[in-house]
């Protein structure tokens, strides 16, 4: 198989609150041989809340992000939903209007730039599961998860709007989504099925209604746990936040303890692949990971 | 002749009679299906085949009346628009027929849409403006200003946004998105004088514009292809544009991201939180943020990671910035 290479977008919350998605996406790329290439001078997608403040600062950003990927010819990996949707968004945008992309490209020019639309953008499942594939990562598993019922969270920015999405996702459908279930299968372990796998986690209202952001995130957890799910894992940063983090305000919302370990995708592939829990970050998740 | 395609397909029907039935109950039913057969074919074939008394809004048959909206599988479907084919591909032979909201289920695929209409005409959702009784001659809107509407004009009222969005399922209060979409489609109107009203309604905290999760589900929902959600941000716009955004922890939050990305590049999480709530409001933050400390989840501001090249950063701010915030 000829060696993978992906311009690395990191996005902010591996940096910072979540270093153990930095940890497990590098140790798995590293297992599996995808090289990752970081685009050291990308900024925040503006993670959904910017455009509502000033579209089109947004976008000329997210088009600079692009650029340096396609300075590099190589196609974007993302380990957010949320960035993942704010760059294919740009992309979707300039690539189907030439006016905007021509206003775009004049502001860009300023700082010796232009979008051309030549780089894809795809969130790390997805080069997992479309480029390196599914049987190949099945092939590399070391300890399968044979006793794990996983609950996959697919969160709502990988898989709508299916509209910008196109073929990045595989052409996930956004009302029954596979990808997750499928990897989780490959690593040996059990995928749950349950009502609220692709639903929202409530992440972006967490700090001016955080009654509806943890309701939201509370009927998805009592939903993995009521289908007697060990752990739930999701390949979104933002979702893991809300879901790892936010436990215990999230069980006196509910009136129920919501206690239920959280594993990034990487985290779950590292496992399988026989990675130490100390090279997965583990040790970073609030709620404890006592299988790993 | 052409071959036209048949397949046996199973359906799980929602049914219950508010006025008899203590619970709602499911009812099997099979059908052969032709390629070109839509929900509302199978519909009528309950009806008219099965049991005269179950119970569907329809109308028009031509995706125009938005009354036989339901949900198939937690999909939401235009009845006479969806092909059954389509939802075999991506369900399988089993498909389950729901009304939108079973909690306001009335009469099977029946549902009572009071709540969605009360919120709906919160937005003063028609054209406010001095009309001439007499004109002398017709008001000509040009293509342009036309485009501005952004095809929101073309919503049917068919509830699909609305009983798909998880903001609405949990907090009573908020408007929704099909609400807010035709608030939008007012403000874009070049005859309306009421923007600011509409604004005013859609930014109060709680019911407006800023408790959209942003989670796509009216995007996808919406038959006519309207992007809700888009719209909302364009509610978001005007709010700023008007200089009518309240110094809040919503609109904080939305512009910190810009300072945020001049300094650094990347977001200040720590900065943001403490930016958007205020030096008092961070205070509640204090225990959440004692566990991420505890598990390496927080940085100290000299760790703060820094983008490469920020002068472009700091120049495309400069020149591609359209809005202020006080």
């Amino acid at each position: 198989m000829k060696n993978l290479k992906y311009a690395f977008f990191v996005g902010c919350t591996p940096k910072q609150s979540t270093p153990e998605l930095m940890q497990s996406t590098l140790a798995i790329a590293e297992a599996l041989g995808i090289e990752l290439v970081e685009l050291v001078e990308a900024t925040c997608c503006g993670a959904s809340h910017m455009q509502d403040y000033d579209d089109f600062l947004s976008l000329v950003l997210n088009a600079r992000n692009i650029c340096y990927a396609e300075k590099r010819g190589l196609t974007i990996v993302t380990v957010c939903n949320t960035c993942q949707l704010n760059l294919a968004t740009a992309k979707y945008r300039l690539d189907n209007d030439e006016k905007l992309k021509d206003r775009v490209n004049a502001k860009l020019k300023e700082v010796g730039l232009e979008y051309k639309g030549t780089s894809q953008i795809k969130h790390f499942l997805y080069a997992l599961i479309d480029d390196f594939g599914i049987d190949a990562i099945a092939s590399r598993v070391k300890n399968p998860l044979k006793n794990l019922y996983i609950a996959p969270f697919y969160g709502c920015h990988n898989i709508r709007p299916q509209k910008v999405h196109g073929s990045s996702n595989g052409n996930e459908d956004p009302y029954k989504p596979t990808s997750l279930d499928r990897l989780i299968i490959a690593l040996g372990g059990h995928s749950v099925e349950y009502g609220h796998k692709n639903k929202c986690c409530g992440f972006h209202v967490e700090l001016q209604a955080p009654k509806t952001a943890n309701r939201i995130s509370g009927n998805a957890m009592l939903d993995a746990i009521e289908n007697n799910a060990d752990t739930m894992v999701t390949p979104c940063p933002l979702c893991h936040l809300r879901l790892d983090v936010q436990q215990k305000s999230i069980s006196k919302e509910m009136g129920q303890d919501v206690s239920i370990p959280i594993l990034h995708m990487p985290q779950m592939v590292g496992l399988a692949l026989g990675i130490s829990p100390e090279k997965l970050g583990i040790k970073h998740n609030i709620a404890k990971v006592d299988f790993a | 002749m052409k071959n036209y395609d048949i397949k046996r397909v199973n359906f799980k029907v929602f049914r219950y009679n508010k006025e008899v039935d203590k619970l709602p109950y499911y009812e099997d039913y099979s059908f052969d299906v032709a390629q070109d057969e839509v929900v509302l074919d199978i519909l009528n074939k309950i009806k008219w085949e099965k049991d005269g008394s179950f119970s569907y809004r329809r109308s028009c048959r031509h995706g125009i009346c938005g009354s036989c909206a339901i949900k198939v599988n937690n999909k939401p479907v235009l009845s006479c628009k969806e092909r059954v084919f389509d939802l075999i591909e991506i369900f399988g032979y089993k498909l389950v027929f729901e009304p939108q909201d079973m909690k306001q289920a009335i009469k099977d695929m029946v549902v009572d849409k009071e709540r969605f209409w009360h919120k709906y005409s919160s937005v003063k959702p028609y054209l406010i403006a001095e009309i001439d009784a007499h004109p002398k001659s017709e008001y000509i809107i040009s293509g342009n200003e036309a485009d501005k509407l952004d095809e929101a004009d073309y919503c049917i009222q068919c509830g699909n946004c609305f009983y798909a969005c998880p903001s609405v399922q949990v907090n009573g209060d908020y408007i929704g998105p099909a609400a807010l979409l035709k608030a939008f489609r007012f403000n874009a109107d070049v005859r309306d004088n009421a923007k600011r009203d509409r604004l005013d309604i859609v930014n109060q905290e709680g019911k407006g514009v800023w408790d959209c999760v942003k989670c796509y589900e009216c995007a996808e929902a919406c038959p006519k292809d309207l992007s809700p959600i888009d719209k909302i941000t364009k509610l978001h716009n005007q709010i700023f544009e008007e200089n009518m955004a309240t110094d809040n922890v919503a609109t904080r939050h939305a512009v910190g991201f810009k300072d945020s990305i001049k300094k650094h590049g990347f977001l200040d999480e720590g900065e943001l939180v403490r930016y958007s709530e205020g030096n008092l409001g961070v205070l509640k933050h204090v225990p959440e943020a004692l566990h991420m400390f505890k598990n390496g989840k927080l940085i100290m501001p000299w760790q703060m990671p820094k983008s490469q090249k920020l002068d472009e950063v700091d120049k495309l701010i400069k020149s591609s910035s359209t809005v202020k915030f006080k």
